[in-house]
């Protein structure tokens, strides 16, 4: 009975998931040309997914290109950031978006005032976002992780506040006029009010950060994040820096975020406070935990639905009518009862990687500095023998 | 600078006074889950914002024409803390029901249970704002709602240059009353023992006979009843609320319970007080648009210096 105390309505999220498990499986055992063969479909894929005949299902109502660069694109980039901390290192991140508002800000506030060149600038502002990372993770990645949680989320507000208190930096009203990126006559690439090389550059950046993350995951600083999330004691005293490699992952998931700002700030033209709340990182939390902490498929898969559904609600006209208001205004809503659904049904995630989902079911520890040192209350008491 | 200081002083001290009796009352829920539980209930803040909108739709259904006085006031502030204690308090026992109990059961991680928990805050945030307030106030459900005013802003005494007015009284009496109770009832009597002893041991809890299931429950009951009563306090003192009330005063209200020592009531109170005249007298210096920013700093500052906060955390050691 372990592991199945919600029975009946689980089921279909099971089959689904097993489904996903199936999958998974597969590609463990893949040939490395069977592999190729996925990698190649998969840019394919990406190349042509802007076309207007997939556009005209998935997305009826707005311009498909612009929906795939923000949010899906935007919220994916995010998400592979985010699961680097959360996913391969197993820090709980509540103010993802200051990095993304770092790098936003930064391209705008110097590309505008100080007329730095686009580039550069967002070379920068992945600089910056990685010191803001360490300045925050310093003196409060000692701390346990649900006290991690909430420092983040504080800082979060911080930077959102202090944006919204500073008037050199536009103060409430924002940055108008941020230049798009710098055009290649060279390659015949302008990048102006059509969004085609927007979405193009999205895909390069997110594949070059999947590539990265990829490769991290296999070296020596992947296994160190391993062994951290899954007992932080233990790897501590087997002479894993953990203190350093805690810091890393910061840093290496404020860069994505830093990043993800650049190209968006590049693209939207205009940022303000108001564009990096705290529900932006808790969406993208939902998405790298929907999908499968840990797993990049599953995380991009749980950032794509999590972008792509509401906006997809919102051209249903029998759901329009039935709700008498805009259907992508409870999608809110939906992520926070998804969320505890999902925690209840399927904690583990849609696509999880196979270690994580060993490690969720073993019950304690888990999340490495989540409890580690507590095996009290959490360890549900009303299954132990004590309790039959 | 330094005359702005002294001469805004007094009145901030007041201001933090009243600030810090609300984040202390409803760092007492987070600090008893986390005490029981180890869980950070971050829908609490949403607990609170409950026991707001009960106090408005009391209110506005009594409808003074006038602030009221002397029995009258006393009534009517009898019946906002106690309406909203039990709705609060009846919404918490609800939360633990729905969003944490099938994830004890299962013996999830502290992760799960947390984002079981920010899941749930953001879902009653958005059921308020897209289907109660409109249904219970007529208006637009992010708007921000205001109540009539019950308490008429006397001055009482003057301290120096601070007014004492009746409304910065009943939030700070009412307060210390219902700190005081319970800490008496999780001290005193044979429930609060069961608390006490789960928050310590929950294996040689349930061998000693005590119903986890049910000391939880008293738990989620009794935090959410004073975050209920810190709603009734703050829709009378600030006579209006919004849906998403409760997310930075939570937030304030958690760091105001990591301050005092997590786990600890005493140490809630204390860490309510201190934080509320450190964001004033900070506010003083920098301007009121920084008080958060203030508050938080503050939290990360605690957390490096000293994570068990200024009394430690004790209601596990039997000291709360």
């Amino acid at each position: 009975m372990k592991g199945n105390g919600v029975t009946g309505n689980a089921n279909p999220l099971r089959r689904v998931g097993a489904l996903f498990d199936g999958a998974r499986d597969w590609w463990e055992r893949a040939k490395t040309w069977q592999r190729y063969l996925v990698y190649l479909g998969a840019i394919v894929f990406a190349l042509i997914l802007p076309a207007p005949w997939i556009g005209s299902f998935m997305s009826p109502g707005a311009d498909w290109t612009t929906v795939l660069i923000y949010p899906i694109g935007t919220y994916i980039l995010l998400a592979v950031g985010l699961n680097v901390v959360v996913g391969q290192a197993g820090l709980l991140d509540l103010g993802f978006v200051a990095f993304f508002a770092i790098g936003g800000y930064t391209l705008a506030y110097f590309a505008t005032e100080h007329g730095w060149s686009y580039w550069p600038t967002v070379v920068f502002g992945i600089f910056l976002a990685a010191v803001s990372g360490v300045i925050l993770g310093a003196p409060t990645l000692r701390l346990r992780g649900d006290y991690l949680a909430i420092v983040t989320l504080g800082f979060g507000e911080i930077i959102r506040i202090t944006a919204n208190n500073t008037d050199e930096i536009g103060g409430a009203r924002g940055i108008p006029n941020i230049p798009h990126p710098t055009d290649m006559p060279s390659l015949g690439i302008e990048f102006g009010v059509l969004p085609a090389p927007y979405y193009y550059l999205m895909v390069i950046a997110i594949v070059l950060v999947i590539i990265f993350s990829v490769r991290l995951q296999k070296s020596r600083v992947g296994r160190a994040w391993a062994a951290i999330r899954e007992d932080e004691d233990a790897a501590e005293l087997m002479g894993v820096p953990t203190f350093k490699f805690k810091l890393l992952a910061f840093a290496i998931g404020a860069m994505i975020g830093g990043l993800a700002g650049g190209i968006y700030a590049g693209k939207a033209v205009f940022i303000e406070p108001n564009t990096f709340p705290f529900i932006l990182s808790a969406t993208i939390l939902a998405a790298v935990v929907l999908g499968g902490a840990g797993n990049l498929p599953g995380v991009m898969l749980g950032a794509f639905v999590i972008a792509w559904l509401p906006e997809r609600f919102r051209e249903v006209d029998w759901l329009k009518h039935a709700l008498g208001k805009d259907p992508a205004e409870y999608r809110i809503l939906l992520f926070g009862g998804v969320l505890v659904l999902m925690m209840a049904l399927r904690p583990e995630g849609l696509l999880p990687s196979r270690r994580r989902k060993a490690e969720l079911h073993e019950g304690t520890g888990g999340m490495g500095t989540m409890g580690a040192e507590v095996a009290g209350p959490d360890t549900d008491v009303s299954t132990t023998e004590a309790a039959k | 600078m330094l005359d702005d200081f002294l001469n805004q002083f007094l009145p901030s001290t007041v201001g933090g006074l009243v600030f810090g009796s609300i984040y202390a009352l409803i760092a007492l829920g987070y600090t008893m889950v986390y005490g029981v539980l180890r869980l950070i209930n971050f829908a609490h803040s949403e607990i609170f914002m409950i026991g707001t909108f009960t106090s408005l739709v009391v209110i506005t259904a009594i409808a003074p024409a006038s602030p009221l006085t002397g029995i009258a006031l006393f009534g009517v502030m009898l019946l906002i803390i106690v309406a909203s204690a039990a709705i609060s308090g009846g919404a918490a026992m609800l939360l633990e029901v729905v969003a944490y109990r099938p994830l004890r059961r299962k013996g999830a991680t502290r992760l799960t249970a947390l984002i079981s928990a920010i899941g749930a805050s953001l879902f009653l945030q958005e059921l308020f704002a897209l289907v109660i307030i409109p249904w219970l106030t007529g208006n637009a459900g992010r708007n921000q709602q205001s109540a009539p005013r019950i308490v008429d802003r006397d001055t009482v005494f003057t301290i120096g240059n601070a007014a004492v007015r009746t409304d910065h009284i009943i939030v700070v009496v009412a307060a210390v009353i219902m700190m005081i109770a319970l800490d008496r009832v999780v001290n005193k009597t044979k429930i609060g023992r069961g608390i006490r002893a789960t928050a310590q041991d929950p294996e040689a809890a349930v061998l000693m006979g005590v119903s986890i299931d049910n000391i939880v429950r008293v738990t989620f009951l009794l935090g959410g009843a004073m975050a209920g009563v810190a709603g009734a306090l703050y829709l009378m003192e600030f006579e209006n609320t919004v849906f998403n009330v409760g997310f930075v005063l939570g937030i304030k209200a958690f760091t105001a319970a990591v301050l005092g020592g997590i786990g600890n009531l005493r140490g809630a109170l204390l860490g309510g007080i201190v934080l509320g005249l450190i964001e004033n007298w900070g506010a003083i210096f920098l301007g009121s648009e920084w008080k958060d920013v203030i508050a938080f700093t503050v939290l990360v500052v605690v957390l490096m210096f000293r994570p068990t906060g200024i009394l430690g955390e004790s209601l596990q050691k039997a000291r709360a």
